[in-house]
């Protein structure tokens, strides 16, 4: 399992068999979100501005984590 | 029953302050029910818990109830049930 | 008891027109992930968690009839003034024989809402594990919606609703090891 540039995915490659009728994805990834890493939330986090934490779903920076679908070009 | 026909930019604007403003009063609360002994992050609440009243106060005056059971300026026309609802604006 | 604000907890808004995105969201209003089997899970384990949990529970199973609320508004938004032609063409002809343009408390599949889709075990690490699963759950389908979605609106309300979920799985994180750990030994901060 690969670390990828963005620190919150992580990436395999699945087994390929002969006869696998699809032409393959090639690598897979799934999403490690940082809630997995930060353990209980110490003092003094990070804060966005009101209007920011609004259009992030989150107040706390570290717990930001945007989406994206891997498939969009 | 006068429904308004449409929403001027300044309902949408003022909405979205106290949607923001709401929005870090209610991650603060998560936070506290986790820590419930950061002072800090219990001032830090009762700064924009105090800060979105004012808001609401304000925007209750232009375009009627956000809050139910608070008392209303408007005495000619019940406006909780007769302006729209969140999900028509 | 509760109070409604007549406000949603977050600005909805959609791009177009579109009954078939609206079809994908009825997964997050009546499925097993959704937000109403969040919101009723959770307000109902608070009756037999320790103490200090209750009033996580409490918030976490509020906001998420906050949730709902926007799910129904994209819904709503998203197949107001679609014609019975357009909802066939997006999948819901057996949605509308049954309901019309109605909201109903089923999911993608048109399969209805049911308690089986939620446990309360009694034991808090059950329960506790059970909502931070719900909550990677939930952000998955949140994932997949995005991923199927080509509204660019809708999506910024689906990311929002999303990083929710990251919330509130770090937030049962933390109420684990509330419970979990010794009780001389208090975090102070």
């Amino acid at each position: 399992m690969t670390q990828e540039s963005n620190p919150f995915r992580r990436s395999f490659v699945p087994f390929r068999g002969r006869f696998d009728p699809c032409p393959p994805l090639g690598k897979r990834t799934f999403v490690t979100p940082p809630n997995l890493f930060i353990g209980f939330q110490p003092p003094d986090f990070p804060q966005f501005s009101p209007i920011e934490a609004l259009k992030k779903g989150t107040l706390w920076k570290p717990f930001y984590d945007f989406y994206e679908s891997p498939y969009k070009k | 029953m006068a429904l308004m026909k449409s929403l001027p930019k300044e309902y949408y604007q003022q909405l979205e302050e106290i949607q923001a403003v709401d929005f870090v009063v209610y991650e603060l609360v998560l936070y506290l029910d986790t820590h419930p002994n950061d002072s800090q992050a219990i001032q830090q609440y009762n700064q924009y818990a105090q800060y979105s009243k004012q808001l609401k106060t304000q925007f209750e005056a232009l375009f009627g109830p956000l809050q139910f059971g608070t008392a209303v300026k408007n005495k000619q026309e019940w406006e909780w049930s007769t302006q729209p609802w969140p999900w028509q604006v | 008891m509760w109070a409604y604000e007549k406000k949603l907890m977050y600005p909805v808004k959609v791009s177009t027109c579109n009954p078939t995105l609206a079809k994908y969201l009825m997964e997050q209003y009546g499925g097993a992930d959704g937000e109403l089997a969040a919101a009723l899970r959770y307000l109902n384990q608070r009756y037999t968690i320790p103490d200090k949990v209750i009033g996580l529970l409490t918030d976490i199973g509020t906001e998420e009839f906050a949730h709902l609320e926007m799910i129904a508004t994209m819904i709503y938004k998203l197949t107001k003034d679609a014609t019975p032609q357009q909802l066939r063409d997006a999948g819901l002809a057996e949605h509308y024989v049954s309901h019309d343009s109605a909201l109903f408390y089923n999911n993608a599949a048109g399969v209805p809402f049911t308690a089986t889709y939620i446990q309360a075990k009694g034991d808090p690490i059950a329960d506790l594990y059970e909502d931070i699963a719900a909550e990677e759950k939930a952000r998955a389908t949140y994932q997949w919606i995005i991923d199927q979605s080509d509204d660019p609106d809708l999506n910024d309300g689906l990311r929002f609703l999303r990083e929710r979920e990251i919330i509130h799985s770090q937030r049962f994180r933390e109420a684990v090891q509330m419970i979990t750990d010794d009780q001389n030994q208090q975090k102070i901060f």
